[in-house]
């Protein structure tokens, strides 16, 4: 089973590994980037049925291969469910963690990630069938809930009925796929996840007309990828990866105009294409990271649209996502 | 012919070095040193690299509050008021209840159909091969699956539950039953229970010895029956009847109260016992093939019908083969429980290896206490196996 593969590879690893492991030199040698991946979260992460990948997340790594490999497309998806994802990544089977995954305080410290930052503001919602004629999640008391173990999920669910003195009966699974399923057949009332993933798991259903998503939204879930402890270069590149592309977008600076960028001659925008100073080197990579950046993945906003925004299938709001210029809470330090 | 030997034909006292016993012991003491070693690096190391890493470690989690709900609890377990620990003792105890009574279903199922297989009548042996060859050809896995879904499936949803009678439901959410209240006055039936057991235990074998004696046979199963469950009614009836029971109520959501069996308990159970008993069957089947023919001929020529000739002559010699490998399937039983994780069940490996592990990212420590856990199960069900076999083993006369 691949779960016990994972674990005893962190056995292994942590029995035998001894230096500090040099990420960037291993993703270097090996041309390739293992990327920890959600294989079944359509907008996040999903190999459609040629293989290929698609998502939010899943943009996210290839913006790291083309940043380090100057190639998006060397990247290896290792598929991981919610509970077995921190273990792949301290094991060293993956070199970053990019799954739809709460930054929070214990994950941060006592689980030996560093977050590098927050690619989708979330929160947890509720889906219920119609027939119920529940219009808000305070209506549940006494509810069966389904939820995916490993996860926050599992936790703000008990802390939501128990602060609001409310009956709950979970029931827990260990992929969203049985679930869902299960939801589904009846055996639950509602089915509890970050809102994002509501609307995708709303389309898996066998009549998704018939279910709906309340309004309340009970906890904030700060999405975003994560490394391990210990290597501080490659915190590094991998933070700037993503604050690259939110600079490119809110420096305008898209696929479509890379080419007048490289040509500009305003500072902010000539220290991002590399024309000025060597942010890059200073990095451990070279001169034209955020280019190749931009060029093979595309900013923050054209990723957002293509894969969960009004472009894509789930058609979300961007909401807390846009950036701050423009009224949302997405905000990149500057590249100087 | 004398046995003193002249001295220089006794053997000359080796060299201690050349003497096999200290020489194996020697070998002996050196091997474990290296494994010590190798143990002792092993575990500096990892503590070494887990401190490097920033990983917690130790076993500090045990006490913290384990925030997360769990279905089946058959101790007290609430998400904000119990430890990681506690939950350890919840996923067990699901673990143990699951494989025990999976253990007792597999073993009167496979007994069965072992027995089928071998009959005269050839329908019922051909539906026990059918049975044993597609059960056992097939990923247990899967069959969980299956088993899960037609649970789901076939079963009405909860507004339309199925009302046995007696405050029983039946729904896709599970059974639902009535829980029994003891009310004072009911140790009575309790005592008289007790005493019907031994009555019926000492009237066993006293008819057992009259039987060896005279060759008279008692009604055994009546005087028993009438023990066991007779005695503990009439004292139960005489009392005043003190039992009442609190019947689930249909509420807007779940039906409350009472007891429930959850869907994800049955269909595992379902599952691991069908599956468990195919390949008992094959035990069973090899150990009666066991018994030489000649001893059932025996047994017809002295009168005995089939059905005594199975259980005194037969079955009796079958189970010395058959034990070994019956401990083996009821240790696969066991193991294979940890399967659960794939349908909602909350087992050790679903609750502790799962969701604690996750929250604490320990894996060290929550994996070596689940092996810890899974070999100590094995090693008292194998013990228990073992007292039992040399209990049934061949006795010299
Ligand atoms: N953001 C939460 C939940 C993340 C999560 O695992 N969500 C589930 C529910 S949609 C999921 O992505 N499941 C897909 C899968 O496991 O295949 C966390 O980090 O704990």
């Amino acid at each position: 089973m691949k779960r016990f593969t994972t674990i005893l590879a962190l056995l292994l690893a942590v029995v035998a590994q001894s230096a500090s492991a040099q990420t960037l030199k291993a993703v270097k040698d090996r041309g390739m980037l293992n990327c920890g991946a959600n294989g079944s979260l359509a907008g996040f992460g999903l190999p459609d049925a040629q293989g290929k990948w698609t998502g939010l997340d899943v943009d996210f790594c290839r913006a790291i291969a083309a940043a380090v490999l100057n190639d998006a497309e060397k990247v290896k998806y290792v598929p991981l469910s919610a509970k077995d994802r921190f273990t792949a990544l301290q094991s060293g089977e993956v070199d970053v963690l990019a799954r739809n995954t709460t930054w929070t305080s214990s994950r941060d410290t006592s689980l030996g990630l560093n977050f590098t930052g927050v690619n989708y503001y979330d929160g947890q919602g509720f889906m219920v069938r119609k027939s119920l004629k529940v219009n808000s999640a305070l209506e549940l008391n006494g509810a069966s809930v389904c939820v995916q173990q490993g996860t926050t999920t599992e936790l703000n669910l008990a802390d939501y009925f128990g602060a609001n003195k409310m009956q709950l009966k979970t029931v827990t699974f260990a992929s969203s796929n049985e679930a869902v399923k299960a939801y589904d057949a009846g055996r639950c009332d509602a089915y509890t996840t970050d809102a994002s993933a509501l609307y995708a798991e709303r389309l898996r259903v066998a009549t998704p007309d018939d279910h709906i998503i309340l309004p309340e939204i009970i906890s904030k879930e700060p999405l975003g990828p994560a490394v391990r402890h210990g290597d501080d270069q490659w915190f590094d590149i991998v933070k700037w990866t993503l604050f690259a592309m939110m600079n490119a977008e809110e420096l305008n600076i898209s696929t479509k105009n890379l080419d007048e960028a490289l040509k500009s001659t305003n500072p902010e925008i000539k220290r991002f294409v590399g024309t000025e100073g060597n942010f890059g080197e200073q990095l451990g990579l070279t001169k034209e990271w955020a280019v190749r950046i931009v060029k093979q993945v595309g900013n923050y906003g054209e990723s957002f649209e293509r894969n969960v925004g009004l472009g894509s299938p789930l058609k979300i709001e961007r909401g807390l996502n846009k950036l701050w210029t423009k009224g949302g809470i997405q905000y990149a330090p500057p590249i100087r | 012919m004398s046995t003193d030997l002249p001295a220089s034909a006794r053997p000359a006292p080796v060299i201690f070095y050349n003497d096999p016993r200290v020489r194996s012991i020697a070998y002996q003491v050196a091997l474990c040193a290296v494994v010590a070693f190798l143990v002792y690096g092993a575990a500096s190391n990892a503590i070494e690299n887990l401190a490097r890493a920033r990983i917690a470690s130790g076993f500090g989690f045990w006490d913290q509050i384990a925030g997360f709900d769990i279905s089946q609890t058959l101790i007290e377990y609430s998400s904000r008021g119990s430890t990681y620990g506690r939950a350890f003792w919840v996923g067990l105890l699901n673990t143990l209840l699951v494989a025990g009574i999976g253990i007792v279903f597999a073993t009167i199922l496979g007994f069965a159909i072992g027995i089928s297989r071998l009959s005269s009548n050839w329908l019922l042996a051909k539906v026990a091969g059918c049975y044993v060859e597609l059960i056992r050809n097939l990923p247990l896995l899967l069959q969980l699956l299956f088993w899960y879904n037609a649970v789901l499936k076939t079963l009405p949803d909860i507004r339309d539950s199925i009302s046995i009678g007696w405050g029983i439901f039946l729904n896709n959410r599970g059974l639902f039953l009535p829980t029994p209240i003891f009310k004072h006055g009911f140790g009575g039936a309790e005592i008289a229970l007790f005493v019907g057991i031994a009555g019926g235990v000492a009237y066993r074998i006293w008819a057992r010895r009259q039987q060896e004696r005279t060759g008279r046979q008692a009604p055994v199963l009546w005087v028993t029956l009438a023990l066991v469950i007779g005695l503990p009614l009439a004292t139960f009836i005489v009392s005043g009847a003190p039992l009442s029971f609190e019947f689930p109520q249909a509420g807007r959501f779940n039906i409350t109260g009472g007891s429930e069996v959850l869907p994800e308990f049955v269909a595992l159970l379902f599952g691991l016992s069908v599956y468990t008993a195919a390949f008992i069957a094959e035990v069973v089947r090899a150990g009666i093939l066991a018994v030489s023919r000649g001893q059932t001929e025996a047994a017809f020529s002295l009168g005995l019908r089939p059905g005594p000739t199975l259980r005194l002559i037969v079955v009796p010699q079958a189970m010395r083969v058959i034990i070994p490998p019956l401990t083996s399937q009821y240790l696969n039983l066991t193991k294979n429980s940890s399967l659960a994780v794939a349908i909602g069940y909350p087992d050790l490996v679903q609750v502790f290896t799962g969701t604690v592990l996750n929250q604490t990212g320990q894996a060290v420590e929550v994996v070596a206490i689940t092996m810890l856990v899974y070999l100590v199960i094995s090693l008292v069900t194998s013990l228990l196996m073992n007292v039992y076999n040399s209990r049934m083993a061949l006795r010299e006369r």
